[in-house]
C-alpha cells in the first residue's frame, strides 16, 4: 500500500526531475502521468498507483506549492469525470493505454453523446443506429445537448444496435471518432443567448469494433458507470459561507440600500438560511464519504442545488429593480468554460433553469429518491417486455 | 471545519435511549397521560434522568454532571422527538442547567444534574434568545407577580425566576401557584405561575443567564424537531406502502412519491442544520449564527413534514385515536418555543449584515 509519505517522496522526485519553471507544461503533465500521481487511485501504468484516492490531496497539495500547473479540470471535466471511469471499469486493456493518458493531461478532449431529441428522461429509448458492417458499426443518428463536442477529439456514445429485443437490451457503448467525416457538430443556441452545447448528427460514421466499451447488447449497464459518476459531479462541491449563488446577491443587498424592501429582505433571509442549510448538508455528505459511509444525502443534493440555484438569481433579479430589466449580452458566443454564478444576475437566473433539468430532471431525481431511498413502489411500466421497435413514439 | 457526524459513543447513547422509550413510552401511553392530571411521565424520566444519568448531561463532573456536550444532549432530544416524551428534558437537563452554568450556583446544579430535582425557568416558551423577559417585583424581600406560559413547570421542584432586581431567583415549588393551562402540545404542558410573597434565593444575574439558556435551547430545539420530523416521515413512508386505493399501495402514485421524496430531502437538510448548531454550541464557535440558521429552518420543516403527515394518512390521520396529532402539536409548539423561525431570522440580519430597509 502506497501511503502518504511514499506518495510525498515521489511528488517530490517528479518535481526534482521536472522543474515545473523550466518544463514544458504538457511535458510536465505526462510525466506526472507516468510517476502515477495523475489519479493515485487508478493502477499502476494508467495514471496512478493503486493507492486510496483520499490521498490524492496529498499529491495536490505538494504540487500547488511548488507552482506546478495542473490539467485545467474544468475544461476536461466530461472525460475526467464520466469518460475516464467508464473506460477504467469497461475498456480493454489495450484502450485504456490508449485513451486515459492525453484525455488525463487535455491533450484530447471527450464529449457525451447520448441524450436524443427522442430520447431525454427516457435515455435507454434511444434511436441512434449502430448497425455491424465488417469490422466496422456503422452509425447514424442525432444527439443533442452535447457539451465540448466542437473541440471533442473523442466521444462517449451509446446506440441501438439490436431493435428487436425490449430497449434496455440492445444498446452498446462505444468510443466515436469526432474527426469522422459524418460527424456534423452544429452550435445549439440556449435561452441565455449562448451556445455552451450542441447537437451532433452522425451520417455512416463508422466505428471500428474495437472501440467498442463493454459487450455487444450491454451498452445500459456500461452507461450507468458514467451517469453515476455525472450526478456526483453536479451535485458536491465544497463551498465557504456565501459561496454559492446567495454570495452575489448578498454583496448586492449589503452595496446597495437604495433597493431594499421588506418583502425582499424576508425573502432573502429564508434564502440565506436555506443556501447555509444545503451548504452544511454537502459537507456532512462529504465528511460521510471522508470516513467511507456514503449517505443516500447524495441522491437529493442536486435537487436541493437546483431549486436554490433558481430561487435566489430570480429574486436577485427582482432586487436590481431598473436594472434587472436590462441584459448583459445576447450576443451567440461558444463559451468554453461554465460558470453558473458567472455574469450578470439575468445570466444566472437564466443559465440556472437548466439546473433543474441536465444530469436528471429534479422529476427524475425525486422519483428515484421515493424509490431507491424510500423504498416506495417503482412506476408501473409498459416498456419493459416490449421490443424497442414497437414502442410508442 | 464543524463535525456534522455522529460519533459511536453518540449513536451507544442513541440507541440506548430509544431502546428506553421504545419499552416505556408507548404512543398510546403517551396520549392518555394527556389527557389526565399528571400529563407528565414521572416514572419514564426516572429512568432517564437518574437511572442513564441524562439530567446532568451539561454539567461538568466536579459539579455531579456526566461533562458531556451539547452533541450528546443533542442526541437524547432527538430520540425524545421521536417519541413525543413528556419528560422535562428540554426545560430542566437543558434551559435550567444552562442558566444555573452562567450563575455561580453550584447547589443547585448538582441537585438538578443528579436528576431528582427537576427545575424550570420561569420564562414563557415563546421567549426568544435575546428578547425581553417578564419579571416578578421583589418587595419586602420576597417574590410578587405572576409569569405565563412557563414550559413544565407543574412538574418542576423547583422554578428560576427573573426579578425587576435583575437577579435570578431560585424559588422552590411549594412556595408558589402553579396553575395548568389548557395547551396546545399535550406533551409539553404550560403553566402559570403565581407568586404571592414568595421566598427566593438569588443565584446571580438573570440577564446573562436567561440569553445562555434561551440560546442553548433554540439551538438544541432544532433536534428534537428533526426527531419529530423524522418520526412523522418514517412513519408515512411506512403507512403509504402499507395503505391501499385503487388496489394499489397509496405510496405508489407519483403526486405521492413526489411529496415524500421532498420530506425527505428537507429532513436530510434539517438534520445537517441541526447537527452543525448542536457543534457550534459545544464548541463556542460560531453559535449565534449556527442557532439563528438551525431554528429559522428547523420551525417551518417540522411542521410542514407533520401537516403533510397528516393528510397523506387520509382520515385516520383525523382521528383523536392516531398518534401523528401529538407530533403535529409538538411541531406547532415548537415552532413557537424559543423564538419562531422569523424571529431568528430577524437575529440573523443583524449578524451576517443583511440589515433590512
Amino acid at each position: 500500500m502506497t501511503d502518504a509519505d511514499e506518495l510525498r517522496r515521489r511528488t517530490r522526485e517528479l518535481l526534482a526531475q521536472h522543474p515545473p519553471a523550466s518544463t514544458d507544461r504538457l511535458d510536465f503533465l505526462r510525466a506526472r502521468f507516468d510517476a502515477g500521481l495523475a489519479w493515485v487511485h487508478y493502477p499502476e501504468g494508467l495514471g496512478g498507483l493503486g493507492a486510496p484516492r483520499s490521498l490524492q490531496g496529498v499529491v495536490d497539495a505538494e504540487l500547488a506549492a511548488a507552482g506546478a500547473p495542473d490539467n485545467d479540470p474544468r475544461r476536461i471535466g466530461i472525460g475526467l469525470g464520466m469518460a475516464a471511469p467508464t473506460i477504467l471499469k469497461y475498456g480493454t486493456e489495450e484502450q485504456r493505454r490508449r485513451y486515459l493518458r492525453p484525455l488525463w493531461t487535455g491533450e484530447e478532449v471527450w464529449c457525451q453523446l447520448f441524450s436524443e431529441p427522442g430520447a431525454g428522461s427516457d435515455l435507454a429509448a434511444l434511436g441512434t443506429r449502430a448497425v455491424r458492417e465488417g469490422e466496422d458499426w456503422v452509425v447514424n443518428g442525432q444527439k443533442v445537448w452535447t457539451s465540448s463536442a466542437h473541440l471533442a477529439r473523442w466521444a462517449i456514445l451509446i446506440a441501438r444496435t439490436d431493435p428487436d429485443v425490449p430497449k434496455h437490451q440492445g444498446i452498446t457503448y462505444f468510443v466515436c471518432d469526432m474527426t469522422d467525416p459524418g460527424v456534423e457538430v452544429r452550435p445549439l443556441r440556449q435561452i441565455t443567448g449562448e451556445a455552451e452545447f450542441n447537437e451532433v448528427f452522425l451520417t455512416d460514421v463508422r466505428i471500428p469494433d474495437s472501440r467498442r466499451l463493454g459487450e455487444v447488447g450491454d451498452g445500459w449497464r456500461v452507461a450507468q458507470t458514467t451517469l453515476n459518476n455525472e450526478r456526483v459531479a453536479i451535485g458536491g462541491m465544497a463551498l465557504p459561507r456565501e459561496g454559492g449563488m446567495i454570495g452575489p446577491v448578498a454583496k448586492t443587498w449589503r452595496e446597495r440600500p437604495e433597493l431594499r424592501t421588506h418583502d425582499l429582505h424576508q425573502r432573502l433571509l429564508k434564502l440565506w438560511v436555506e443556501a447555509e442549510v444545503a451548504r452544511f448538508t454537502g459537507e456532512r455528505l462529504r465528511q460521510q464519504l471522508a470516513v467511507g459511509q456514503p449517505g443516500p444525502e447524495g441522491a437529493g443534493m442536486k435537487l436541493a442545488f437546483a431549486r436554490l440555484n433558481q430561487e435566489i438569481s430570480g429574486l436577485e433579479v427582482e432586487l436590481r429593480g431598473a436594472e434587472g430589466l436590462a441584459y448583459d449580452d445576447w450576443t451567440m458566443r461558444r463559451p468554453e468554460l461554465v460558470d453558473f454564478t458567472g455574469r450578470d444576475a439575468g445570466y444566472r437566473y437564466l443559465r440556472s433553469k437548466g439546473n433543474s433539468i441536465e444530469g436528471g430532471t429534479s422529476e427524475v431525481l425525486l422519483n428515484i429518491v421515493a424509490e431507491r431511498v424510500l423504498g416506495l413502489p417503482a412506476e408501473p411500466r409498459t416498456d419493459k417486455d416490449v421490443a424497442w421497435k414497437d414502442l410508442a413514439r | 471545519m464543524t463535525d456534522l457526524l455522529y460519533s459511536e459513543e453518540e449513536e451507544a447513547l442513541r440507541a440506548a435511549v430509544r431502546d428506553l422509550l421504545t419499552d416505556h413510552c408507548a404512543a398510546a401511553d403517551v396520549l392518555a397521560r394527556g389527557e389526565s392530571d399528571t400529563p407528565h411521565d414521572r416514572a419514564l424520566w426516572k429512568l432517564l434522568a437518574e437511572g442513564m444519568g441524562l439530567a446532568g448531561l451539561l454539567v461538568p463532573e466536579e459539579q455531579g454532571g456526566q461533562g458531556a456536550t451539547h452533541r450528546e444532549a443533542a442526541v437524547v432530544l432527538e430520540e425524545l422527538g421521536r417519541a413525543v416524551a413528556p419528560v422535562p428534558f428540554l426545560t430542566s437537563a437543558v434551559v435550567a442547567t444552562e442558566a444555573l452554568l452562567g450563575c455561580a450556583d453550584r447547589e443547585l446544579l448538582g441537585q438538578l444534574a443528579s436528576g431528582r430535582t427537576i427545575g424550570a425557568l420561569a420564562v414563557g416558551l415563546h421567549t426568544a434568545p435575546g428578547a425581553g423577559t417578564e419579571t416578578v417585583r421583589v418587595e419586602n424581600g420576597t417574590l410578587h407577580g405572576e409569569l405565563r406560559g412557563i414550559a413544565d413547570a407543574a412538574v418542576a421542584d423547583v422554578l428560576l425566576v427573573p426579578a425587576d432586581d435583575g437577579g435570578l431567583y431560585a424559588v422552590a415549588a411549594d412556595a408558589v401557584t402553579v396553575t395548568p393551562q389548557v395547551s396546545l402540545d399535550l406533551t409539553r404542558p404550560l403553566a402559570t405561575v403565581t407568586l404571592a410573597g414568595a421566598a427566593g434565593r438569588r443565584v446571580g444575574d438573570a440577564g446573562p443567564a436567561v440569553r445562555r439558556a434561551l440560546r442553548a435551547a433554540a439551538g438544541l430545539l432544532a433536534s428534537e424537531q428533526l426527531g419529530v420530523a423524522d418520526w412523522a416521515l418514517a412513519e408515512t413512508v411506512r403507512y403509504l406502502k402499507e395503505r391501499k386505493q385503487f388496489n394499489r399501495p397509496v405510496g405508489g402514485f407519483q403526486a405521492l412519491k413526489h411529496r415524500l421524496a421532498q420530506l425527505w430531502l428537507e429532513v436530510v437538510h434539517l438534520r445537517a442544520a441541526a447537527r452543525a448548531a448542536a457543534d457550534a454550541l459545544s464548541s463556542g464557535a460560531d453559535t449565534e449564527v449556527s442557532v439563528a440558521v438551525a431554528q429559522a429552518y428547523a420551525a417551518p420543516v417540522a411542521v410542514r413534514v407533520t401537516e403533510e403527515a397528516l393528510q397523506l394518512h387520509g382520515g385516520i390521520g383525523m382521528t383523536w385515536e392516531h398518534p401523528v396529532h401529538l407530533y403535529l402539536k409538538r411541531a406547532k409548539a415548537d415552532s413557537i418555543a424559543y423564538g419562531t423561525a422569523g424571529a431568528h431570522r430577524e437575529a440573523l440580519a443583524a449578524l451576517v449584515d443583511l440589515q433590512g430597509p
